[in-house]
């Protein structure tokens, strides 16, 4: 049996195809999202890619930002439970979720079953979230996948100390102008996300497995100031970006499961 | 070319419904104003827990401006009005309310809800110090009398006989102020009417609330959103009483029958924390009722329960306001309304408009959970400037809500 699970976000469209809840036969992550053709394209990539007709496919699951929208779906599920699931069957032992989406960073608590039981997410404020580092990484002409390599380098991490968005890229644009390294800089954004982050983190409590999920997790600048706030080491998958679809296939094979 | 849409024609409002009576009350409120306004009587502005006994005793005619602004933003002109008050100097921090009530001085007239201008300011902090400065500019501006009640934050759990005494003080002192600027007089007699016709509501309003002890709730906690607002104004009025009976009455109606109106299958209960979303009121409640999430308490209905027997029963009763409270009393009221209502989830407003109250949420809202053994889940949003919600991310936020409630029945 075959499930879908789309997870539609605020910046890009994500899709995974699994078979009978265990293998991943396709993946893909479109930079577009919803009111653009990114979901028919994702979904259109990991049909092609599998060699899976769409009415081969079990059960359809939305999740994301744009679940409510999405038409073709059996079922639409938060991103969060989604999340919790994809991180769950991955990393069994993980307790703590960190994901940090395009437009907002979410932590959630797992039970042993791998069940959420609690969560909290940023407020309206897009700093520690994604969007704050396409500003910064705009500011720097840097692509946004330079970033990790950028904080590598670092030898003195800058101090970036303004919580907004706006305000931060002022003082980045100011310490631009007084000569900081940009290294220092990138490594000075990436510990701004992971502080703004890690004290959502403390709310729910710090529990190991600390994992991180969603496009950001892929920065290693910002996993590892991560790991520096909260004292523990951050796991995370070379898919991470594909946790919340994975999750939805997961709830779909587990809804074909139930019914049978 | 366009075609005709035909709408439904709505059936006519049932005038023997608590709906409809308290829709009155309220409407009338402000109708009575402007009339009193108009045959060259005083109007005053009055803080929405200012001892409405005061007024009503002495017979003087007041509006809310807190009520005024709920109805304009609720009706969508909160942002107008916002972008008024900030046009005119007054910052995006403070309370939407009070950037409402201050636009509304300058313009005379909103569509939305008109009122008249005032003669005089009642205030009261015993709900937030925001409402100093608010009513100190309005009287300033408009070169009229501001008569001020000082409540402070109790940050002892009951209120002693020193803050009594402090504030039975005042209490005459604004009464003997009142009596010289307008000529009216006060009746110990008709205090009293007041009194008992106050603490009749009062108690008629808690027991109403109370019927969502029941499963599925016979009503929406929406609808407390709405009937409040009789409680705010008309607390003081033999009708408020009237109206609050029939409300009972219709609530263990509902019950016995097996009805209720909150329109879809109550699957889970939640408390509603702080004050409502107004310009995304249906938003918000959508939000939960497609879910089948029914908000079945909110502290509004301790919170006017104002009942007591004597004038100094009446100043512990103006002490005991939620925002005067301190959290663990605050708390200790909630959990008793999340016992009593058989609540699975905590929804928290995180309100920009309110610092005092979102300011203590998080850790009250921690302590909540732990006691009741419930999930708690906020969002962001305003009382009046409709710039400070987003709907997806209230969405979101509410179905991860419900997928934990969800979780805790053991399901998946």
């Amino acid at each position: 049996m075959y499930t879908l699970g789309i997870d539609i976000g605020s910046t890009t469209s994500k899709a995974v195809i699994l078979k009978d809840g265990e293998e991943m036969l396709a993946s893909s992550i479109v930079i577009a999202t919803v009111g653009t053709d990114g979901v028919t394209q994702v979904i259109r990539n990991v049909l092609d890619e599998s060699g899976i007709k769409e009415e081969e496919i079990g059960c359809t699951v939305a999740t994301g930002y744009g679940r409510q929208t999405y038409e073709g779906a059996d079922y639409q599920v938060s991103e969060l439970s989604c999340h919790a699931l994809g991180i769950h069957h991955v990393f069994p032992g993980a307790r703590t979720v960190i994901d940090i989406g395009g437009q907002d960073a979410k932590v959630l608590s797992l039970n042993e079953q791998g069940r959420m039981v609690n969560f909290v997410m940023n407020d309206k404020c897009a700093a520690g979230t994604g969007r704050f580092l396409d500003v910064m990484a705009n500011i720097l002409k840097l692509d946004i996948s330079e970033l990790e390599t950028e904080a590598a380098k670092a030898e003195k991490v800058a101090s970036i100390s303004s919580t907004c968005t706006v305000f931060a890229e002022s003082e980045v644009i100011s310490q631009l102008a007084s000569g900081t390294a940009i290294p220092d800089l990138v490594a000075g954004i990436c510990q701004s996300v992971a502080v703004r982050v890690a004290s959502l983190a403390k709310r729910v409590g710090i529990r190991a497995d600390v994992c991180m999920s969603g496009g950001v997790a892929k920065n290693g600048g910002v996993r590892e100031a991560m790991a520096r706030e909260l004292g523990v080491e951050i796991l995370h998958d070379e898919n991470a970006q594909l946790m919340g679809a994975l999750g939805a296939a997961l709830y779909g094979w587990d809804k074909v499961k139930s019914v049978g | 070319m366009g075609e005709e849409v035909k709408k439904k024609s709505r059936p006519a409002p049932d005038p023997n419904s608590a709906k409809y009576k308290l829709g009155q009350i309220a409407a009338k409120a402000y109708t009575d104003a402007i009339e009193a306004k108009a045959r060259g009587e005083m109007v005053g502005w009055c803080a929405s827990n200012f001892p409405v006994e005061i007024p009503e005793t002495l017979g003087l005619t007041v509006c809310y401006p807190e009520n005024q602004a709920a109805g304009i933003a609720a009706r969508g002109g909160g942002e107008r009005m916002c972008n008024e008050a900030e046009g005119e100097g007054y910052s995006n921090d403070i309370c939407a309310y009070a950037r409402i009530s201050l636009a509304y001085m300058k313009l005379k007239s909103a569509p939305e809800q008109d009122m008249p201008q005032p003669d005089f300011v009642l205030c009261c902090n015993n709900i937030c110090n925001c409402m100093i400065k608010w009513y100190e500019n309005i009287s300033k501006e408009l070169n009229i009398p501001m008569y001020i009640i000082d409540i402070p934050f109790n940050p002892d759990y009951e209120v002693s006989e020193d803050e009594v005494e402090y504030i039975r003080e005042q209490f005459w002192d604004v009464i003997h102020q009142l009596e010289d600027y307008t000529g009216k007089k006060w009746s110990d007699e008709r205090f009293k009417e007041v009194m008992q016709y106050s603490g009749r509501a009062s108690r008629l309003w808690v027991e109403a609330t109370s019927q969502a002890k029941y499963v599925p709730s016979p009503f929406n906690g929406f609808d407390l959103l709405n009937h409040m607002a009789v409680m705010v104004t008309a607390r003081g009025k033999k009708e408020a009483g009237d109206a609050m009976e029939t409300l009972l009455k219709e609530y263990k109606e509902n019950h016995e029958k097996g009805e209720s109106t909150f329109r879809a299958e109550e699957k889970y209960r939640i408390m509603f924390e702080g004050i409502a979303c107004w310009p995304w009121l249906r938003v918000t409640s959508t939000g939960l009722k497609s879910r089948g999430i029914n908000m079945v308490t909110t502290i509004y209905a301790d919170a006017f329960g104002f009942i007591y027997d004597d004038f100094d029963g009446m100043c512990r009763a103006y002490a005991n306001v939620p925002n005067s409270m301190n959290l663990e009393h605050s708390r200790d009221k909630r959990v008793k309304l999340c016992k009593a209502n058989h609540v699975e989830g905590l929804l928290v407003h995180t309100n920009r408009s309110c610092k005092l109250w979102s300011g203590f949420m998080p850790e009250m809202s921690r302590q909540i959970g732990e006691a009741c053994g419930i999930p708690v889940v906020s969002f962001d949003g305003d009382q009046a400037d409709p710039r400070n919600f987003s709907e997806a991310q209230y969405d979101t936020r509410v179905q991860g809500l419900m997928e934990l409630m969800e979780g805790n029945k053991g399901g998946k």
